[in-house]
């Protein structure tokens, strides 16, 4: 495999006497998605928090295309090129998906609003990503689907030049077709070059759209290796037990 | 590539498709209150003979030109979700603070009036730290404000209660007009502007290649607008004296420029700058806009100085009605009026949702309730409590609107 654009090493987190990271190493690689399983509890969150900045842990390297790099804050992941797509998702449903893509980040003209600008933008991302549901980019978050809002997080995760996206339990709770639709979504994302992470507690999701995978279990890497190298089967065991007959785990 | 973004409503059925689905989104816009002030004014006009008067009309605008004002600034402070019940004496207070700036010291009315709006603007700062630093909900911070500045009030009107004021600049911003003349030429330089600003948006879209609104419903709104404001100017530019030799009473009464120029600025900021943009985006998601790296504090802080600064100039305008200041000036009905206003307008109490010409729409409808009703000889009673109806169907409306938009 190619090198990794972003990795971990030995990353360690503890709130008071709980370890909730021990020792972790992960990878990311540009063009690929990585899917990061494990039970509830394993410490997934706590690994992208991590990664985004919003923990900082006690031990442990991020190298950054081969760099070391320090993350203190949220900023830092930005200016990396680091966005995470939350749960939430963290749209404000008052506002369209131009005003939602830009949130916090505006592109300006003097005191004014770039408003043809943006939406241009905004629109050339979205066809990029051939999003073909969304019926006027000026229509309000409000009036979306499940899916579609999901898409409109993920369009504006990617509007920053952004080198890897985290996109955290993104199909949870869509329906079959709208599933279907943001899975085509992060593979066409990491088709276009970007290291995607896909949190999942679905191993169908993971088996259709992930190149590698990345099990935690009770705060350790159980294994991170590659889809063609194993069965739906041996990443169960992975989660429930930390081991798998068969599979090489990066600290078991 | 191939999207089925849609470029343009291509008929005026398509565009009124367009806005039932926003109805149905949860926006409703500004039509209930416009269609409300047509309905009251032609029943009020068809009960009472004074009611379509110029001169009746004339004191309409400046009855409501207070509250107005007043709401214009609640609408920053609604838009986040939060209330301010103290507005109204805040612009009491502020008020005070002019005339006695003027009568007391000899100050001149402008330096009088910025250091009240500075006052107005630090009360504002105040509320706004207590809610968005401490943590203290907005309407417990606003209602202690509300007691709070009710005093405070009555400690600077002092023993006599009642300071009056003589400058002519302040008494003439209610109780002058624009000459005729003057208020055609006013009228042509703002429609002008509003014309060429629409154009080029209009144009500005169209070259960049993008979705622009139907040509021909920017003309008729456009065209209605300039044609009903015409009206109003007309109207108002009949003599309205009863005695025309001894004073003359026509044109466009001060008050009138002073909202438009506040309606300019405060639509600006809300819907051409980042900052307006914050607001809305705090009041539709807070936790989203703090995650988008948006200062959520300084935004909510800004909001509560803005709705207080406007206050005070709300303040001066009832300095210049009452030809005084009184412990009651904002008092009584005067915020509820107000928060009522922007509520009739279409602002959401929720937040998120709201203009700034909410407030006018809504002013002027509390405003020709309180007028016609009273033409008619209803007591007050009676108009408290028709306004209350009125304000209670605007918040159903809303809390309706936005069950019906919200994602199941």
């Amino acid at each position: 495999m190619s090198s990794p654009i972003l990795s971990l090493r030995g990353i360690n987190k503890s709130f008071g006497p709980v370890n909730v990271l021990k020792g972790v190493d992960f990878d990311t690689y540009a063009g690929k998605v990585t899917a990061l399983v494990g039970d509830n509890g394993a410490g997934k969150s706590t690994l992208i928090k991590c990664i985004a900045g919003i923990y900082t842990p006690e031990s442990g390297d991020f190298l950054f295309d081969g760099k070391k790099v320090e993350i203190h804050g949220p900023r830092d992941a930005t200016e990396l090129g680091i966005e995470i797509v939350y749960q939430d998702l963290a749209l404000c449903d008052n506002l369209d998906i131009v005003h939602n893509m830009f949130l916090g980040r505006e592109q300006k003209k003097g005191p004014v609003l770039n408003e043809t600008s943006m939406e241009a933008l905004a629109r050339k991302t979205l066809d990029g990503l051939s999003v073909r549901t969304v019926k006027s980019i000026r229509q309000t978050v409000a009036s979306l689907s499940g899916g579609q809002r999901q898409t409109v997080a993920i369009a504006r995760a990617v509007l920053w030049n952004s080198k890897v996206v985290i996109l955290d339990e993104p199909t949870a709770a869509l329906g079959v077709a709208q599933t279907e639709q943001v899975l085509n979504l992060v593979r066409r994302l990491a088709d276009n070059g970007l290291a995607v992470v896909l949190i999942s507690h679905n191993l169908n999701d993971v088996f259709e759209v992930a190149d590698n995978i990345a099990a935690l279990y009770l705060g350790q890497m159980a294994a991170q290796v590659e889809k063609k190298d194993v069965k739906p089967q041996q990443v169960i065991e992975l989660i429930t037990t930390g081991k798998s007959a068969g599979v090489s785990g990066v600290n078991a | 590539m191939s999207t089925e973004i849609i470029h343009e409503s291509p008929t005026l059925k398509g565009a009124a498709a367009d806005y039932w689905s926003r109805v149905k989104a949860g926006d409703i816009g500004a039509l209930p209150a416009i269609l409300g002030l047509i309905a009251l004014c032609g029943i009020f006009g068809a009960m009472s003979n004074v009611f379509l008067t110029p001169g009746n009309f004339a004191n309409l605008l400046t009855q409501a030109a207070a509250v107005i004002v007043i709401a214009m600034g609640l609408v920053f402070v609604l838009l986040l979700g939060e209330i301010d019940l103290s507005a109204g004496y805040a612009a009491g207070v502020s008020g005070a603070v002019l005339v006695i700036l003027i009568t007391n010291h000899q100050v001149a009315w402008y330096i009088a009036f910025p250091i009240s709006i500075a006052v107005g603007a630090l009360l504002g700062f105040i509320l706004g730290s207590l809610v968005a630093r401490i943590g203290i909900p907005s309407f417990v911070v606003t209602l202690a404000a509300f007691l709070a500045f009710q005093g405070l009030l009555l400690l600077l009107a002092g023993e006599g209660g009642t300071i009056r004021i003589e400058d002519k600049t302040i008494l003439a911003v209610e109780n002058s007009n624009l000459s005729p003349l003057l208020s055609w030429v006013f009228f042509a330089v703002v429609s002008v502007v509003y014309v060429a600003t629409g154009l080029n948006r209009l144009n500005t879209r169209r070259r960049a290649g993008l979705k622009t609104e139907l040509v021909k419903l920017w003309v008729i709104k456009t065209a209605s607008l300039l044609i009903i404001t015409g009206g109003a100017v007309f109207a108002l530019n009949v003599e309205r004296s009863n005695n025309p030799q001894l004073v003359s009473l026509k044109g466009i009464p001060y008050v009138v420029p002073l909202i438009l120029f506040l309606l300019a600025v405060g639509t600006f900021v809300l819907g051409r700058t980042a900052f307006g943009r914050h607001i809305y985006a705090v009041g539709g998601n807070a936790e989203a806009a703090r995650r988008a790296g948006i200062n959520v504090k300084r935004v909510r802080i800004s909001a509560f100085v803005i709705c207080s600064a406007l206050a005070a100039i709300a303040g001066m305008i009832f300095a210049s009605r009452q030809n005084s200041i009184s412990p009651t000036t904002g008092g009584s009905s005067t915020l509820l009026y107000a928060v009522g206003a922007a509520v009739i307008g279409g602002t959401s109490l929720f937040g998120g949702k709201g203009k700034m010409r909410d407030a006018i729409l809504g002013g002027l409808v509390v405003a020709v309730i309180d007028n016609g009703m009273g033409l008619l000889g209803y007591a007050a009673g009676i108009k408290f409590i028709v306004t209350g109806l009125v304000l209670l169907v605007s918040a159903g409306v809303d809390a309706v609107s936005r069950r019906g938009s919200s994602v199941g």
